[in-house]
């Protein structure tokens, strides 16, 4: 049976048969020069069996890839989710240090409200403030600032497109605003993004949080501020942000009032 | 290892075959990330590296890959790499991880992605796809780069968010900052300039 294929390996003619040709018919070289072509093995990509076969295979080496990759560095991860998250608090007191760690346990001490005072807070440091709220757990950094005390309160909301979460810090007068950090998620570059900029938050210090009724403290139209003691520009073309940001200002700092009680 | 078949596959989609203006794939992600030039040289950046990485892993599994499930086969590995990647990241860079957290997303929907993955790591060995990965990424970081340029200098007068046009003499010479330069369509419009020009240049690309 011409089951064999041979390949000339001068002139690249192939022979069909058991074995290769003495001569080859189109340049002369002898039956050395051809090598036998051996039928490549195919494997039946289009067969049931094996499309159902590679794609539980492929879900099982994926999957336990991923599971591993996660499990292996959460501990790690989440030291740095802790770490970031006591950065934003020094940033919203305008500390910059280089050990964050270190500064945070020796200055600042995690309290949350009971009643109208503050009690020491024993829990794992928190980083998701929206849950702690939701548990009612209401958290104060007290932070010990070159001998003068400064309470840090946690403030979360929503943007336009996801979350957006921030500190605000307070003078030792529980009322004026000392520093803030405002950061989001996915926010619009240029846009909303900006209540991340520095020129943003800078316009807070010196604003007061409100009178002993309510929450004054708010983000206006750009250009439309009219009480100064309470109102900073909003981000032009940023207004979904810059409104989400006044609600959460509203929303958060609300549950403190009895603690702010001025 | 340097053939004219792989200098083709790296060089080509710097120009002639631009993944943006050529191919026009991966215009979604040019809108979103270009009002500033930093977001937009790490998305590029970030997409150059996945897309040579999963190049490479399709290239070498594309012989036992079932023809009917591929594109799925594909946006899976897509998808994994990425991941993984990033919660690297999230462990040993956090910054970074910061930064690119808004982009993941836009990197595994990324047409260029796929379209390299179905028109070239489908049928060609592994080093060649790897080269063709890092050209296209280029190309489209190369894209990203002019229209963030272009948006962030017009749009807010700065460089890098450093300022170069907010001046008092420039703002009383009657220049003022342009807002529409911010907002998506405006890449739109820079991106089509671009094929315009590129166009305009090479006869080649110009349909009969």
């Amino acid at each position: 049976m011409a089951n064999k294929k041979f390949k000339c390996t001068t002139c690249g003619y192939i022979h069909e048969g058991d074995k290769a040709p003495e001569t080859c018919p189109q340049c002369n070289a002898p039956a050395s020069a051809f090598v036998e072509l051996k039928a490549e093995k195919k494997l039946p990509t289009s067969s049931n069996a094996y499309t159902f076969a590679y794609a539980a295979a492929m879900v099982v080496i994926v999957a336990f890839l991923l599971s591993f990759v996660s499990s292996s560095l959460r501990a790690k991860q989440d030291a740095n989710v802790k770490l970031d998250t006591k950065k934003q608090i020094l940033y919203s007191l305008n500390v910059e240090t280089a050990d964050a760690d270190a500064y945070f346990t020796a200055n600042v001490k995690d309290m949350i409200l009971k009643g109208d005072t503050i009690v020491e807070y024993k829990g794992d440091f928190a980083t998701l403030y929206e849950n702690e709220g939701k548990a009612n757990r209401y958290h104060v950094f007290v932070c010990n600032l070159n001998g003068q005390t400064k309470y840090v309160i946690p403030v979360y909301g929503a943007g336009l497109w996801g979350a957006i979460w921030g500190y605000v810090a307070l003078n030792d007068d529980k009322n004026t605003v000392f520093g803030t950090y405002f950061s989001h998620a996915s926010e619009t570059p240029g846009l909303g993004a900006e209540i991340q900029s520095v020129k943003f938050q800078k316009q807070f210090e010196g604003k007061l949080v409100g009178d002993s009724t309510s929450v004054k403290i708010s983000v206006v139209k750009n250009g439309k501020v009219e009480d100064a003691k309470y109102e900073v520009d909003g981000i032009s073309g940023g207004t979904i942000t810059s409104t989400g940001v006044d609600a959460m200002l509203k929303n958060c700092l609300g549950n403190y009032t009895k603690f702010l009680k001025r | 290892m340097s053939s004219k078949k792989n200098k083709e596959a790296l060089l080509t989609p710097l120009g002639l075959n631009n993944p943006v203006t050529v191919q026009v794939l991966g215009i979604c992600s040019a809108l979103a990330v270009t009002a500033k030039l930093m977001p937009a040289i790490v998305m590029g950046i970030s997409v150059t590296i996945i897309t040579a990485l999963s190049n490479v892993v399709i290239s070498c599994l594309r012989k036992t890959i079932p023809l009917r499930i591929r594109i799925i086969v594909q946006l899976v590995v897509v998808a994994a790499l990425v991941t993984i990647v990033s919660e690297i990241l999230k462990a040993f860079a956090y910054d970074i991880s910061v930064q690119l957290s808004v982009y993941v997303g836009l990197i595994i929907t990324n047409c260029i992605l796929m379209g390299r993955l179905e028109a070239f790591a489908m049928q060609n060995e592994p080093w060649p796809s790897f080269l063709d990965g890092i050209g296209n990424g280029l190309g489209y970081a190369k894209i990203l780069i002019i229209v963030a340029f272009f948006r962030e200098l017009f749009g807010s007068g700065t460089l890098f968010g450093v300022n170069v046009l907010n001046y008092d003499c420039i703002a009383n010479a009657g220049y003022v900052n342009n807002g529409l330069m911010l907002m998506p369509p405006m890449a739109l419009i820079i991106v089509a300039c671009i094929i315009w020009w590129q166009r305009a240049h090479n006869k080649d690309l110009q349909q009969k």
